[in-house]
């Protein structure tokens, strides 16, 4: 009988896997069963955070009807998701129809694996963890394109086309912000990156943080570049098609990716679970929603950019800037690693001068006809 | 022949923007051609809300007819009803006494705010604002719509403006309500600019996407709003004064460049001079009866007659033929957004899909005015 004491009071053990109750396989079986649980609470809390948090913005209520305080509103949808009918189009491509959501939905799930929600709390201290998430993450896209294809609908293909163009372009960025981090804490093991932040890289890498928070957005479509599902304008995209619980699967999907960008952004920039107090999974908790209401706001307040926009916005506005970051960043590194505070000051400097500058040289209405 | 031609073939294919759509603003149905993001070329498909309104009314009674008019533009039925009572008089040559005449101005710059309220906050929502705009105006509609409702009982067709006058006289409290929500408005108004006017995601958007030149708008017939942006100086009010709008000192907003930002600027630049219009008619409004002594059935003299106002779209106009009989001849409505809509095609060549829904949205049509 192995002693899961320690998981039952909520501090679990930072022994590696070998040491575990169980050896591999209770650290695998048990880091599986409740990442996947995680996952799917933490959307659940996702959907109730975002609707009444836009609910707020948009002066009005929200859900506030199911349960207390509506907090049983993402049940309540799920079920009723649930017992719809699947449609599936006549001209649709079956098989690609029906592997679209599963294809699209494991990545995001895959991503937890390396998310450390504690000391050592996590399923693979991969010591390449960020480079896996770069790489998964992506594979998402392929799931959406083939939803796209499938359903044989000129609005599914214009946003899944749209989708591919976006991520490709944004991954650039993405990674090139990423390493600064990475260059700062020495190590592309999420764990190590967390361990490393006495002060979070947030104020170490405020460009950083910055560069990569606009390009996650782009790269899970969160608004404004929400250009896939563009409701206004291409009725809902890649799911146009969907019902039932394969639509479900695309919702949690896009909930699941903001989830995992908003963990992997405060596990790189916000000092993942390191806190005072409260116990570190509840401080991981609380910055991954806190990141997840910074992006619900953004959806509630700006406008959405065109494909073009959208795309000379990663080409000429974050790509310079996060290459500029990087080599910045690299030349602290080399001369002054052991002063935090003065990074701070430079940096700080740096992206608020950068921005302006930026700002002035380049629009993103830059292709617009000037009249 | 250049280098996209020989590597890359594109064929362009057809895709049906509605009747069914997010924002085609009601069931209407363009014809999309599209290479890749790229509109071609669109053709326009209306009817599918045709209920044969100007045939019904030969059938009814001169005032039978008002109700009909409130379900032309259903965003702004203030306005029919008053272009329609005008034209109706003007046959008969009545006189409509002076508080009469006040309530239908503030009644109609109301309907004026309240349409551009929907206006703006749609025109928002189509650029991809997520409802927040929209949610922003429809609040403000709302307290409009609470003083139509304090006058007429009705909060979507009033049916308030009778021949002659208006169904009934204000209540008490009616005044002081709405100079609350003057004060109100002017405060919303300006949040609205403060949060959109340079937002450079809307900018980007809007600005330079759609434009309508002068020469195009006035050759297609383009009123309202819309060819104020194109630089039109044309407002009935002004132009051709119907009721006493030659008493009130206003501006006429016009834009420059006449594309989808300025027709959203005119449009809020709008709002503010109907505040100052309500204002001058809240302030010199005279006591009195509300409605002329017109008979129970009206029967007009036989003859024709047209008569347009400056409606919150553009020039709304009824033309009406009458034989001398209960009910007329013949009933033609000038609608503003089927008129407004002709430019469309040619404001959208070459723009992108989502530019399209924003050219579109920046139009405000209402379908009930275009299939009638």
């Amino acid at each position: 009988m192995p002693d899961i004491s320690p998981l039952l009071t909520g501090h679990l053990p930072a022994a590696t896997a070998a040491y575990w109750p169980g050896g591999y396989w209770g650290h695998w079986a048990f880091y599986t069963t409740a990442l996947i649980t995680f996952a799917l609470l933490m959307v659940m809390g996702a959907i109730y955070i975002e609707r009444r948090l836009l609910g707020r913005m948009q002066s009005r209520l929200g859900p506030n009807r199911t349960g207390p305080f509506g907090l049983l509103q993402p049940v309540a949808d799920a079920l009723k998701v649930l017992i719809k009918e699947d449609i599936i189009p006549q001209p649709a491509d079956r098989l690609v129809h029906w592997l679209a959501p599963v294809v699209a939905f494991v990545p995001v799930v895959m991503i937890f694996a390396v998310v450390p929600f504690q000391k050592g709390a996590l399923l693979a201290d991969l010591n390449i963890g960020i480079l896996y998430v770069v790489a998964v993450s992506s594979l998402t896209t392929v799931g959406i394109f083939m939803a796209g294809w499938g359903s044989s609908n000129k609005y599914s293909l214009l946003g899944a086309m749209r989708n591919v163009a976006a991520v490709v372009s944004y991954e650039i960025p993405l990674v090139l912000s990423i390493l600064g981090v990475v260059l700062i804490a020495g190590s592309l093991s999420l764990n190590e990156i967390v361990l490393a932040q006495d002060i979070p890289f947030i104020f170490l890498q405020p460009m950083g943080f910055l560069l990569f928070f606009m390009a996650a957005c782009a790269e899970i479509n969160r608004s404004p570049f929400d250009l896939m599902e563009a409701d206004s304008e291409i009725v809902a995209g890649f799911h146009t098609e969907y019902s039932g619980m394969k639509f479900a699967m695309f919702y949690l999907v896009e909930y699941a990716e903001a989830i995992a960008m908003s963990a992997i952004i405060s596990v790189l920039f916000l000092g993942g679970w390191r806190g005072p107090l409260l116990p570190p999974w509840l401080w991981f908790v609380i910055k991954v929603f806190a990141v997840f209401g910074f992006m619900v706001w953004t959806r509630a307040t700006f406008p959405r950019v065109r494909i073009d926009q959208l795309m000379a916005f990663a080409w000429k506005f974050l790509l310079p800037l996060s290459l500029i970051n990087l080599f910045v960043t690299a030349i602290q590194v080399l001369t002054i690693p052991d002063a935090p505070w003065l990074v701070f000051i430079i940096n700080t400097a740096v992206m608020i001068l950068l921005v302006i500058i930026w700002s002035g040289l380049f629009k993103v209405g830059w292709g617009r006809v000037e009249v | 022949m250049t280098t996209r031609e020989i590597t890359l073939k594109t064929e362009p294919f057809v895709l049906n923007v509605g009747p069914l759509h997010p924002s085609t603003h009601g069931v209407y149905r363009m014809r999309t051609t599209l290479d890749g993001e790229v509109v071609l070329d669109i053709e326009p498909v209306f009817g599918y809300l045709h209920r044969g309104i100007e045939k019904l009314m030969e059938e009814r009674t001169f005032t039978g007819i008002i109700p009909l008019t409130d379900r032309l533009d259903y965003i702004s039925p203030m306005s029919n009803n008053l272009a329609y009572c005008l034209a109706v008089e003007k046959l008969c040559g009545i006189k409509v006494p002076e508080r009469a005449e006040y309530l239908r101005v503030i009644m109609a710059e109301l309907q004026r705010l309240a349409n551009h309220c929907i206006a703006v906050g749609s025109f928002l929502n189509d650029a991809g604002a997520y409802f927040t705009p929209f949610m922003y105006t429809f609040r403000e509609r709302e307290k409009i719509v609470d003083l139509f409702e304090m006058v007429s009982g009705q909060r979507m067709t009033y049916n308030y403006m009778r021949i002659g006058g208006v169904s009934q006289d204000i209540p008490e409290e009616f005044l002081p309500a709405l100079a609350k929500l003057l004060d109100q408005l002017e405060r919303f108004v300006d949040e609205y600019d403060f949060l959109l006017k340079e937002n450079e995601i809307l900018i980007a958007r809007a600005k330079g996407v759609g434009i309508l030149p002068k020469e195009v708008a006035i050759n297609c017939g383009i009123s309202g709003p819309v060819a104020r942006a194109s630089g039109i100086r044309r407002d009935l009010r002004r132009d051709d004064p119907y009721s006493i709008y030659d008493r009130f000192e206003f501006d006429i907003p016009v834009g420059e460049n006449g594309d989808s930002y300025d027709r959203y600027r005119v449009r809020v630049a709008e709002m503010r001079q109907s505040l100052r219009i309500i204002r001058q008619a809240m302030k010199d409004i005279p006591a009195g009866p509300v409605k002329a002594e017109v008979p129970q059935v009206v029967r007009p003299p036989a003859g024709e007659v047209y008569a347009h106002i400056e409606a919150p779209k553009g020039e709304l106009g009824f033309y009406i033929v009458s034989d001398g009989s209960i009910a007329p001849y013949r009933c033609h409505v000038r609608p503003t957004s089927l008129i407004n809509l002709t430019a469309l095609r040619q404001m959208v060549r070459g723009w992108k899909v989502a530019d399209l829904i924003v050219i579109f949205g920046s139009i405000d049509i209402t379908m009930g005015e275009v299939d009638r």
